[in-house]
């Protein structure tokens, strides 16, 4: 279990790696936290003919926290992450989602930006990004641009990310005042992966749904928006149950499931109801809290 | 038969000295010694589980980047010969010859197909996908269930049937127990196949010395000697000129104490090219060629008289054994102690067992701790809880009612089992206290009683363990039952001593030490104990059968009384006293006045310095050995119950086992501390089979579980804590008393857990009667999926 | 024979090993462990499974418990790596080798250098886990031996002699 041979490249700068990655994009993997990717080149189910190591690109491992929000540089490590948004209310789903991403030793190592560029349908970083309403910004040769996380996320390990570029930060906005959030998953094991997942943001005014993001995970081809049962709770009270119930109902029968794996599409489908109503009875609970 | 000498260190609970290495970084795995110049192998594997191999191209690999060679089937056979196995104890046995790499056609996916060795392991993976091998795929066997069907695709199209053996067992009426029964349970219940996954893979590093036709094979194995054996048979040596050293070893339960295609394969190699070379299996390929065990579906039925006493069982046991019945031992071993260990807890009168032993094109199966008794434990409990919960009894009153008890033995149980020295009663009374039983029925009915999905699972057991020299023996199998221990005085005062069991963990080298330095009467401190090299160890069994205290303690124990006669004989030459008014305490010559008289360390000095000194006529023998063969019993019975506490979330099925207790008798306990680390993690094992483990393939044989991110092992965050407590009925056939505690934890921790699981879900009216029980599983049986139910 | 090492890329290294500077040059695809073990003699670092699972190469690069399989010896320029035999060397893990020592808390010793430094991260993060935070922590390390209960043991024990430690 060795990896085939590569080429292997160090760049010190972000120029001299988006140089690099432009002279190979289609024969060359980024390396960054290399959790997902060096068990792929171990088992050569990856064999690319370039690895672009841009652990040593520095200030990509900058977190910058401003009024407007919360900057991570790409190379950011996921406990270097948990461990500044540990105790910040504004983060809290990033805060409760990072200690069920593996185990320490793989967060001390693997990185928010690759989390997200690799696009796994079932880790939490890219579901963290959409329910956030995170921004991913690349590089590349060509210059920068910023996507939208809704949008930077296309299918099974498929991103908007063209293979010249590279994800140089993610910018998570500052939640406005009533945004609540809240993470869960169901795995077999700690540290697993999930069987399903959810993070969950709703702004709450006066107990009432002014705004949500539903975020599913582990159980399409990507994370998605549930938006039906969104809607049915934007303008309802959070403590409304048949709203509750008619939005669980609506996220089991539209979201998507992708066939496959060691477990069935309907347990999935049922996972994602279980995981919304619980989530929707603590909102409850935190929105309760907070007009007190 | 002598007694033993009361208290010292037989019973004390001592960690064990060799941890001290592994604590410090230190330990000695055979994969951390390499000769310079060691080559390294990796093997090209069959992608299919069934196919011909029409044509192999290995020329690109032989002249790729620091190859030494490529070998294939016809190469390898200049150097080893071919290998089947056959049994007497299995009569009719039909298992195919196999090779070090697959022949003409493959039978599994995995199964070695070309040896590359290179200067790294690296580039003989670079080589070894230069390799072109052109198959000819054909159906694959991968649905044992189908296995003896009419069409059923053949794993071995050369044979006319997938049948590798049966078996059948009938004692007693049956027909009529059933007849007259006033209660008959029934049920069918799925094992998964799973495996061992010791830590540290499977490694040898085999180095060939041509001048001298020596061949020297360090290697992570269970039993040295056996390996040492089979190896001069098949690169046809004399086993002078064999030498097979274990060193460290991280981790058996079984997987390591077969004959491996890969190991030959290996030793082959290296006597073609004069090189040492290393192969270390990687996790994929040992999930892949290590053996498997338990795929098994059992129809069973028992059958209860009126007075609620068992009378009967009849099983119907079919078991996949995958492409080859395991050399040298044979994977029948298994669906033998399974059918044998059925119902071993309980009187009853008659018996019938058919099993049907089928070959597939998976992984071979081989002896995996607590061989089969797992299987026997999950029916005979499953029935047991069944039985209780239609005649509306407590499930521990019925099984009391039903025990094996003191004045039953000695008895053959109908099933062919001897037991004796069994004590079910007092592990049950033991049991209830330590789990107070009747208020932890009333915390679990109030959990009930607020929505929470709560069970108490319960499963006593017999392990038959220490196998004695006539199961393998008649079997006319080369598998040594027999051990030794050699000691000896060292001029210093302290114990030189070479055992024929082996270390793989378990702390057998500390047992051993404890037993001398009690047999001899000196500090354990003082006592030295080399293991597992066939250069300097006696001839022996190694580590199978939990055999370590009941077989090499008494060998160890007969050494050191050799030794402290012999002892005593020079020191009563030297103090002028009769020998038996001497005795040996804390490693010094004392009177009968308990007066020091001379320390060993100057008794040792005078006899290896000043020999001179010594009387006339006295020949001190100051190094002895001893030779152990049980003359009774073919294996010791052990017993105990295990209780399971779990919880189930009826919205998601995911299980947590929340608390698992043990009470266990396994004789004398040598070393309670050590002895009870083998119950723990014998039965996280079990709790592993039961929850998580699963050797999963697709309908084609294509192995689905090969990573650790599919094949999910229990880890620290699932495991429960694990209360254990011992009732000590001593062996009455040996001097010491032990029986084998090795394997008990893992014998009847599923079988508890899924009566737990059981006992969970009975209230809303379901069961399981599979495992793994996975929260699919869970929340089909209780009815909330199949597209129904909110959550 | 000759050995033809053209197509490997090398790629040279400055890298603090249990606190000296090695000067190295490796071969690009080398993890980090089997450079430790197999060109440093450094074989308290096991593998188990390579593909980050096991948690038995767990090597502690500058500071953090890291998988030494999931991380290549060329990635290891400018950094500080100690290993099983530096940790013990130092002394820092005294409490727990004597711990685990005491408890049992290993058997065939394969995963144990990889639970010592994930415990001793553990403790130097928190003053007091309790035993379900301990199995939280130690969840990414693999035991076939122990059943982990020992292991649990151990590392609550040294805990409680690392808070008697600092408050006295």
């Amino acid at each position: 279990m060795k990896p085939a041979l590569f080429s292997y490249a160090a760049p010190r700068s972000l120029d001299e790696a988006l140089v690099l990655l432009a002279e190979h994009a289609d024969d060359a993997q980024i390396l960054a936290g290399g959790q997902s990717l060096a068990p792929m080149l171990n088992l050569r189910l990856a064999a690319p003919d370039w690895l672009i190591d841009v652990n040593r690109v520095p200030g990509l491992d900058v977190i910058e926290e401003t009024a407007e929000g919360l900057r991570v540089g790409a190379m950011t490590r996921q406990n270097a992450l948990l461990d500044h948004v540990a105790d910040a209310p504004d983060w809290s789903l990033l805060a409760q989602a990072i200690p069920h991403v593996a185990h320490r030793g793989i967060r001390n190592r693997g990185t928010i930006g690759g989390s997200v560029a690799l696009a796994d349908p079932a880790a939490e970083a890219p579901a963290c990004a959409i329910a956030l309403d995170a921004v991913i910004r690349l590089a590349s040769v060509r210059g920068e641009r910023e996507v939208p996380a809704s949008d930077f996320f296309l299918g099974l390990y498929e991103t908007a990310r063209e293979p010249d570029e590279m994800i140089v930060a993610v910018f998570y906005p500052r939640p406005a005042p009533g945004w609540l959030f809240g993470f869960d998953e169901v795995a077999r094991r700690r540290g697993d992966y999930a069987l399903a997942g959810l993070c969950a943001g709703m702004r709450v005014e006066e107990a009432f749904v002014r705004d949500a993001r539903l975020v599913f995970f582990a159980v399409g081809d990507r994370p998605t928006r549930a938006r039906v049962a969104e809607d049915a709770l934007i303008g309802r009270n959070v403590a409304d149950i048949a709203a509750r119930a008619a939005a669980c109902a609506a996220a089991r029968a539209g979201i998507e499931v992708m066939p496959g794996g060691d477990c069935g599409v309907e347990y999935k489908r049922r996972l994602v109801g279980v995981l919304l109503e619980r989530q929707l009875a603590r909102f409850e609970a935190m929105g309760g809290d907070r007009d007190g | 038969m002598e007694a033993r000498a009361p208290s010292g260190e037989i019973g004390r609970a001592r960690p064990d000295a060799r941890t001290r290495r592994f604590l410090a970084g230190c330990g000695r795995f055979t994969g951390d010694t390499r000769p310079v110049g060691a080559l390294h192998a990796c093997f090209l594997r069959s992608p299919h589980a069934n196919a011909r191999i029409l044509k192999i191209d290995a020329q690109a690999a032989r002249r790729a980047p620091g190859v030494e060679a490529v070998f294939l089937s016809d190469d390898l056979a200049r150097a080893c010969k071919s290998w089947r196995t056959v049994s007497t104890a299995f009569p009719g046995l039909v298992s195919p010859t196999q090779r070090p790499l697959a022949q003409d056609r493959v039978a599994f996916q995995g199964e070695p197909v070309a040896l590359v060795v290179a200067e790294s392991r690296a580039l003989a993976e670079d080589a070894a996908e230069l390799i072109e091998v052109e198959y000819e795929p054909l159906p694959a066997m991968a649905d044992y269930r189908r296995g003896l069907e009419e069409d059923a695709p053949l794993a071995h199209p050369e044979t006319g049937s997938n049948r590798a053996w049966s078996l059948d067992v009938a004692t007693g009426d049956v027909e009529a127990a059933f007849a007259q029964a006033a209660c008959v349970v029934e049920d069918e219940i799925v094992f998964s196949r799973h495996t061992g996954v010791p830590l540290e893979p499977r490694t040898i590093l085999a180095s060939f010395d041509p001048s001298a036709q020596r061949l020297e094979a360090r290697i992570s194995h269970q039993m040295p000697h056996q390996m040492q054996a089979h190896l001069a048979d098949l690169l046809d040596l004399p086993m002078s000129r064999v030498r097979v050293v274990a060193a460290d070893v991280g981790g058996g339960f079984g997987v390591k104490m077969h004959v491996y295609p890969e190991e030959i394969a290996v030793c082959a190699a290296t006597r073609l090219l004069g090189r040492s070379v290393l192969f270390v299996a990687d996790r994929v390929e040992s999930m892949l060629s290590d053996v498997h065990a338990r795929e098994h579906v059992v129809r069973a039925r028992m059958a209860v008289s009126d007075e609620g006493r068992i009378t009967a069982f009849d099983i119907d046991d079919l078991h996949g054994i995958g492409a080859y019945s395991v050399y040298p031992r044979s994977s029948t071993m298994e669906t033998v102690m399974a059918i044998r260990a059925m119902g071993a807890p309980y009187r009853f009168e008659a018996y019938r067992a058919r099993a049907n032993v089928v070959f597939q094109n998976k992984a071979m199966t081989g002896q995996y701790r607590s061989v089969g008794h797992p299987i026997a434990a999950t029916v005979t409990e499953r029935l047991v809880d069944r039985a209780a919960r239609a005649l509306g009894v407590d499930p521990l009153a019925f099984r009391r009612a039903n025990y094996v008890r003191p004045q039953d033995m000695p008895l053959v149980n109908p099933a062919g089992l001897r037991l004796l020295d069994l004590s079910h009663e007092a592990c049950l009374d033991r049991m209830m206290a330590l789990l107070d039983y009747e208020a932890l029925r009333g915390e679990i009915e109030e959990g009930r009683a607020s929505g929470r999905i709560i069970g108490l699972g319960f499963a006593a057991f017999v392990e038959m363990t220490a196998s004695g020299t006539e199961v393998y023996g008649q079997a006319g199998v080369p598998v040594a039952a027999v051990d030794t221990v050699t000691l000896a005085l060292e001029p210093d005062g302290s114990l030189k001593a070479a055992a024929s069991v082996a270390e793989i963990g378990q702390g057998i080298g500390q047992g051993i030490a404890q037993i001398l330095a009690e047999g001899v009467g000196v500090p354990v401190e003082s006592v030295e104990v080399a293991l597992g090299d066939t250069a300097s160890a006696p001839h022996g069994g190694g580590a199978w059968s939990s055999r370590g205290a009941a077989i090499g303690g008494e060998a160890a124990w007969g050494a050191a009384r050799k030794l402290r006669g012999a002892i005593l004989e020079v020191a009563a030459a030297l103090t002028q006293e009769a020998a038996d008014a001497l005795d040996i305490v804390a490693g010094g010559v004392v009177d009968a006045s308990g007066r020091e008289r001379m320390t060993l360390r100057a008794l040792a000095e005078t006899v290896h310095f000043r020999g001179h000194e010594l009387p006339e006529g006295v020949q001190a023998q100051l190094a002895v050995a001893h030779s152990y063969r049980r003359e009774r019993d073919a294996a010791i019975p052990t017993n105990g119950i295990q209780a399971s506490l779990v919880e189930i979330d009826g919205d998601t099925g995911i299980i947590r086992c929340r608390k698992h207790w043990v009470v266990e008798d396994c004789g004398r306990v040598v070393n309670p501390l050590l002895v009870d680390g083998q119950i723990r993690g014998g039965v996280v094992q079990g709790l592993g089979a039961a929850l998580f483990e699963e050797c999963r393939y697709d309908g084609a044989g294509e192995f689905l579980s090969a990573s650790l991110a599919d094949y999910l092992l229990p880890m620290a965050f699932e495991t429960p804590d694990i209360e254990i407590a011992h009732v000590e009925t001593p062996y009455s056939g040996s001097v010491i008393g032990a029986k084998g505690a090795g394997e008990c934890g893992t014998c009847a921790a599923a079988a508890a857990f899924l009566n737990a699981v059981n006992d969970a879900i009975a209230p809303q009216g379901a069961s399981i009667s599979a495992t793994p029980v996975t929260p699919e599983r869970v929340l089909r049986a209780l009815g909330r999926i199949n597209g129904e139910g909110a959550p | 024979m000759t050995v033809d090492f053209a197509q490997e890329a090398r790629v040279r290294i400055e890298t603090r090993v249990n606190g000296r500077t090695i000067r190295a040059e490796v071969p690009a695809r080398l993890s980090l462990v089997e450079w430790l073990r197999d060109e440093l003699g450094l074989t308290g670092s096991h593998v188990g499974c390579e593909h980050g699972v096991c948690g038995a190469c767990t090597i502690v690069v500058d500071g953090s418990c890291l998988r030494g399989c999931l991380m290549f010896a060329a990635q290891a320029d400018g950094c500080d790596v100690e290993t099983i035999e530096g940790a013990v060397a130092s002394g820092r893990l005294a409490a727990l080798q004597e711990a685990f020592y005491r408890h049992a808390a290993l058997q065939c010793g394969f995963c144990t250098s990889g639970m010592l430094l994930t415990a001793a991260e553990l403790l130097a993060r928190e003053r007091n886990p309790g035993r379900q935070r301990i199995r939280e922590e130690l969840s990414g390390n693999y035991c076939r031996c122990t059943g982990y209960q020992s292991i649990v043991d151990a590392v609550e024990v040294a805990a409680r002699a690392q808070q008697e430690e600092n408050g006295s």
